[in-house]
């Protein structure tokens, strides 16, 4: 892929608390939810960074502040060199047009009742600077060709598309104003396995066609990995590990990243005896009041005395390339997700 | 106490060549208002104790049709079962009365749901669900019942399940709920369990442990298991046999090794190459071309033909029949052997 090294996106110390209250009249706050808390990473233009992690890790409420559709707590999202974060009024509406989003389900993202044309169009409604008025319908018509759809079709509703059809019209709807970034939060999950590899392709074409940028959210390793050149695993609202995916897949240096792995059911049944599974006990902590120290330790067969007491930093650590936070880590061949 | 009528089946084997479990031409139809869809065409499959059925399939391939015919608990109206039989151990289900029914489902034959949460009711506590087996089935009483369900909840290793049985589902994780589902299923020592989509909605670390789970409870009870799903990965780690199913057929059946070995019909060999694969990132995916077929408005002759890179005249007039190949599997297309070389066109 290629990767024009100019840096896009920057997020420093991102955190999220949701606070958890008690009382009806008077409101006293008890606690908070720890969603995000405390993550950094870098985005180049053209470049895919590929976020894993179980659900309620944090992914989707991270996925919601780089799109500024919740304040955080503290931190910043620097696009273009300007905090997104601080941003108000006019200036946040024109960085917002950098940054758009292919949602998960394409039966639910989409209403049923406008046609495919205005809901590819209704970006330009709120920014009229892109297409001027009489322009519109060429506009969508073009996006609509663009992602693989019949032009001709925009004056159908939802329900006339089949679900891999439907995924294209929300990624025309995200490409309408031309954003660099585009965020996605598991595109593919909620469709067919023989559509999955098409809507992967067109993503793919789209972004050595445009340069785009992506933030691509997935539960599935196998689709993280073919489309990502860098990878995050989160685990309890923090990256427990972050570097290049081969790094990651084939060198994984934390013992939470090592276990997701090797719980991939591999498609391959030759000597599915013999292969090595770690399978982790229990359910991730409550974010409401995760472990001191190392979050992951009450889950982890290397913990130590000092995973309780000293919380270890994301950084790169002796005998690997990439950065993980684990006291521990150790680069370790687990398994090779197809 | 009611004695049943559960006399009327024999209680084992002893059938010579019958299998445990067999599916034979089944077809299932609804009447809907647009027309009559059929969601089923003739499916066969049979499983053996012990063993591990996969049946794979997108969504509207019949799969969980299927499935739930062989429990009985479709919908008639608006389902109907104009062909078909389904025998375990040697007698047809679908000829027995709705009493005799109600014997084998749950008792004989047990399923487990895609959706744990809505598969159980949120107003009454685990305990009470998975007791109500026993206080049903067996007439035991509600202390006995409640004490076979916290056995049943240490079986399936849900922590401290002595004080977790008065809980009521929200109050557990989704792969809690979904042991909670797995201990219902066992609690009368089935000898078929069927599993539709038992992990779909799990993470993958869960995923392990749910799998882990049934293979262990397998073991134990020698149960026969019909594994429903659409992930190749699930299927390549726990099945010995395995039926494609589309647009409600079985397009192919083999031994799991044969299958992801060499793929003797050209959708299952598209599923297997759209996998994504470290030796060709950065290149496009192999991609299935088109859509999965309307039921309402069938392509003629092979189902699979307007996506089929193989396809040849004869496609869209004649429906291929399950082809035997080598004595050991089968395909429903006309050229599988050219599918088997990978010659393609």
């Amino acid at each position: 892929m290629a990767t024009k090294g100019e840096r896009i996106l920057e997020v420093r110390d991102l955190v999220k608390h949701f606070p958890l209250t008690q009382g009806i009249m008077f409101k006293k706050q008890i606690g908070a939810i720890k969603a995000v808390d405390g993550v950094s990473f870098t985005l180049d233009k053209g470049e895919t960074l590929g976020i894993v992690g179980e659900s309620g890790c944090g992914k989707s409420t991270l996925a919601k502040l780089l799109m500024a559709l919740e304040r955080p707590t503290s931190g910043s999202v620097m696009i273009n060199g300007r905090d997104m974060a601080r941003a108000k009024g006019g200036e946040l509406k024109r960085m917002r047009r950098n940054i758009q989003m292919v949602m998960q389900d394409p039966y639910t993202s989409l209403n049923p009742r406008m046609t495919v044309g205005d809901i590819v169009g209704e970006p330009f409604d709120i920014h009229t600077e892109v297409a001027p008025k009489g322009d519109r319908s060429r506009r969508v018509q073009e996006l609509l060709e663009v992602v693989g759809l019949n032009p001709d079709h925009i004056n159908r509703y939802p329900h006339q598309f089949s679900g891999g059809q439907r995924q294209r019209i929300g990624i025309a709807r995200g490409l309408a104003l031309q954003p660099e970034i585009i965020v996605c939060d598991e595109p593919v999950s909620a469709l067919d396995v023989s559509i999955q590899a098409q809507v992967i392709n067109l993503l793919e074409r789209l972004q050595n066609e445009f340069n785009l940028a992506y933030i691509f959210i997935a539960h599935d390793l196998s689709v993280v990995r073919h489309i990502s050149d860098r990878v995050g695993v989160m685990y309890l609202g923090k990256f427990v590990e972050l570097g290049k995916d081969v790094e990651i897949y084939d060198k994984p240096a934390h013992p939470y990243t090592q276990a997701l792995l090797s719980a991939v059911p591999v498609p391959d049944p030759e000597g599915r005896e013999q292969r090595e599974r770690i399978i982790l006990q229990g359910d991730p902590p409550s974010p409401a009041n995760p472990p001191s120290g190392c979050r992951f330790r009450t889950r982890c067969w290397k913990a130590q005395e000092i995973c309780a007491e000293e919380e270890p930093l994301l950084q790169i650590r002796p005998g690997t390339q990439h950065e993980s936070a684990c006291h521990f880590a150790e680069t370790h061949d687990v398994v090779h997700v197809g | 106490m009611k004695k049943t009528s559960l006399d009327t089946l024999p209680a084992e084997g002893g059938l010579g060549d019958e299998p445990l479990l067999a599916v034979d031409n089944l077809h299932v139809e609804f009447a809907t208002r647009a027309g009559t869809v059929r969601a089923v065409n003739g499916v066969s499959y049979s499983l053996g104790p012990g063993e591990t059925l996969a049946v794979l399939g997108e969504s509207g391939s019949g799969k969980s049709v299927t499935a739930q015919a062989i429990m009985g608990i479709l919908d008639m109206p608006p389902a109907r079962i104009p062909k078909g039989e389904i025998r375990f151990r040697g007698t047809d289900l679908l000829k027995l009365s709705d009493e005799a029914r109600t014997q084998v489902r749950g008792q004989r034959i047990a399923m487990i749901f895609q959706d744990a949460l809505s598969a159980l009711n949120p107003v009454f506590t685990v305990g009470w669900q998975i007791s109500e087996m026993f206080r049903v089935h067996r007439g035991m009483s509600k202390r006995d019942a409640m004490i076979k369900a916290v056995e049943l909840m240490d079986r399936v290793r849900i922590p401290a399940a002595k004080q977790r049985v008065n809980d009521y589902p929200h109050q557990f994780s989704g792969g809690m709920r979904q042991r909670i589902m797995i201990a219902m299923s066992i609690a009368l020592d089935p000898e078929v369990l069927i599993a539709d989509e038992p992990t779909t909605a799990l993470d993958v670390t869960v995923q392990a442990q749910i799998m882990e789970l049934l293979a262990e409870l397998q073991r134990e009870s020698n149960m026969g298991m019909i594994l429903i799903t659409h992930d190749l990965g699930v299927v390549a780690d726990v099945a010995d046999k395995i039926a494609v199913m589309y647009a409600g057929r079985i397009v192919e059946n083999a031994p799991v090794h044969d299958i992801y070995r060499n793929p003797a019909h050209p959708y299952t060999k598209g599923l297997l190459e759209s996998i994504p694969r470290v030796d060709l990132k950065g290149q496009e995916l192999y991609a299935i071309k088109g859509l999965p077929p309307n039921l309402l408005d069938m392509p003629t002759g092979c189902a699979f033909h307007p996506r089929c890179p193989y396809r040849q005249d004869n496609c869209v007039t004649d429906n291929p029949p399950l082809y035997e190949i080598n004595g050991r599997r089968n395909s429903a297309c006309h050229y599988w052997r050219e599918v088997l070389d990978g010659d393609q066109g």
